[in-house]
């Protein structure tokens, strides 16, 4: 069946009909082609991939070696060397944290974190720093999400040895200039960690042009299965550094006292690997090229823009962030005067609209825009404008709703 | 969940608590948090002579946390410790959606979060008042 780019892709549809879903940055459902490339894997190329000799295994082996030279070329990465598979964006920072950061960083040293991490970006560090007696900093934005140069450049210190950021936050939507924060810290000797999983799913991504040392995505915030993620990071950085896990498949010889470790990006990938969702994940890729980020971006924009411009016009109802949709790149989180988040999702989970409530794992963000919760309507290209407008029909009530003007 | 679920019960003990106030007079307080929701509450309780006279919570979250503390209080306030812990009983069967036609009723107004029961993410937030409760109460030996 040839891809429509619309609902009529992706079957959960089919079981939920009245399911309006604006949960994408939490995690995006999964189109048939990807569904049919996971089942096909382990329906005719399943076997334990890069150990065995046999016809099947080596299709194992294809399958998964040939989603990492379609992530390579997804993100422009220079070589297939550069593409470690995770589990997902959290496992690929606490790789890097662990690895590279208990080889690299002392006492003394510093980490700057920007206020707007999700918290697998933060807390890796945090006990990076804890553990070397190293000091994290936080580089602050204002109250629209928006970081500058002029901050990064003072925040930095002949100590800072690694900067991290996301490329777009999950709370503000807003995006980063990543690629001129990578120039000033790499002009202060500072490697940058980006992480992608809110960007790669929704712009188009080139790591040698942005210029960043690591980027972490995970497959599932773009339409692949849960339990495949990525870390990009520079050949030449993570050719030093350290194997993260031990195990089986990261060796090339082991003896009793000692053993030498496989080649990148293997030496990363320790234990049977996630082949299946890596077939997954390609599909995925696949199916984003053939629609185009142009495709892609101009829909999201559009429905962002509709849902944006109809929400400012509700009464008592605050967006978080910047104040032009351009800047939200989909994720539109809010508050509304009087009525907690959670009860704000319930009354959407009762009309079937999915949002989400909470700090959305970024606590100390919250903290610094004293408010304790939110709400966060996300949304992706498959979604239409009808789910807008019922988005903004249910949320025109819910003041009314929780007892308010009645 | 049912559309109706924010009745005029749960909306009125939210937006306009009685109980939801300082006390001075408290012989025993203690405080509940709910850390992934940040439902965050102080039960405050005036127990003389084996009777809870009065009480009171301060706090913040969803309205279905303070509209059930609420609640709760009206239900307990002039009661034994003992009666409260059996009123708490009652409502943890309700959540947990084994309830008789006349237990339901001996909650009276409890009875308004009978639904919660089908909303797994929000039991914590209607628990909360009354696991403070249970804790205050068995911490105080029934007063």
């Amino acid at each position: 069946m040839a891809n429509t780019f619309t609902k009529a892709d992706f079957p959960v549809f089919d079981a939920y009909k009245e399911l309006t879903y604006l949960d994408n940055s939490a995690t995006q459902q999964k189109p048939r082609a990807v569904l049919e490339r996971v089942e096909k894997y382990y329906r005719e190329e399943n076997a334990n991939p890069l150990r065995g000799l046999y016809e099947l295994s080596v299709k194992a082996t294809d399958a998964y070696e040939n989603a990492r030279e379609a992530v390579r070329k997804f993100i422009n990465a220079r070589s297939i060397k550069e593409i470690v598979f995770t589990r997902n964006a959290s496992e690929s920072l606490n790789l890097v944290a662990y690895s590279y950061g208990r080889a690299n960083i002392s006492a003394g040293d510093e980490v700057l974190v920007a206020i707007s991490e999700h918290h697998s970006d933060l807390l890796p560090w945090q006990i990076l720093c804890k553990e070397k007696g190293a000091e994290l900093k936080f580089l602050e934005c204002d109250e629209s999400g928006s970081y500058t140069a002029d901050a990064l450049k003072a925040a930095l210190t002949p100590k800072t040895k690694l900067f991290c950021i996301a490329q777009i936050s999950n709370v503000f939507g807003r995006l980063n200039p990543i690629k001129e924060f990578a120039a000033i810290c790499h002009k202060n000797g500072t490697l940058i960690v980006c992480d992608g999983a809110q960007s790669v799913p929704h712009i188009a991504t080139d790591v040698q042009s942005l210029g960043v040392d690591f980027l972490t995505f995970s497959g599932h915030k773009m339409l692949a299965p849960m339990g495949i993620g990525v870390l990009y990071g520079r050949e030449a950085i993570l050719d030093r550094m350290p194997p993260f896990l031990y195990g089986g498949e990261m060796i090339d010889t082991v003896t009793r006292c000692g053993a030498t470790f496989a080649e990148l990006p293997h030496k990363f990938e320790a234990g049977t690997v996630n082949a299946g969702g890596a077939a997954g994940l390609h599909a995925a890729i696949d199916y984003i090229n053939e629609l185009g980020f142009a495709e892609l971006e101009r829909r999201e924009d559009e429905l962002t823009s509709l849902a944006f411009n109809e929400m400012k016009k509700i009464p008592h109802v605050n967006i978080i962030g910047a104040d032009d949709p351009r800047d939200h790149h989909g994720i539109l989180t809010f508050t509304v005067d009087g009525v907690h988040p959670h009860d704000i999702a319930a009354i959407f989970d009762a009309e079937n609209i999915a949002i989400r409530a909470g700090h959305h794992c970024a606590q100390p963000l919250h903290q610094f825009l004293r408010v304790p919760s939110t709400a966060r309507m996300s949304l992706a290209f498959y979604n239409d404008e009808e789910d807008i407008r019922r988005f903004i029909s249910v949320l025109k009530t819910l003041r009314r709703k929780m007892g308010y003007d009645r | 969940m049912t559309d109706n679920f924010y009745g005029e019960v749960l909306t009125d003990h939210n937006l306009h608590p009685l109980h939801k106030h300082e006390l001075p007079t408290a012989t025993c307080c203690h405080e509940g948090v709910n850390s992934t929701c940040g439902d965050d509450i102080v039960l405050n309780l005036e127990i003389k002579d084996g009777i809870i006279v009065n009480g009171s919570y301060t706090g913040s979250g969803c309205a279905i946390s303070q509209a059930s503390a609420d609640i709760m209080l009206e239900l307990v306030i002039g009661r034994t410790p003992d009666e409260a812990q059996h009123y708490k009983e009652l409502f943890f069967k309700m959540i947990g959606g084994d309830i008789t036609e006349e237990e339901l009723e001996e909650l009276e107004e409890a009875g308004a979060l009978q639904n919660v029961a089908k909303m797994p993410a929000r039991v914590k937030c209607a628990m909360l008042g009354w696991r403070t409760l249970e804790t205050l109460l068995s911490g105080e030996g029934g007063g």
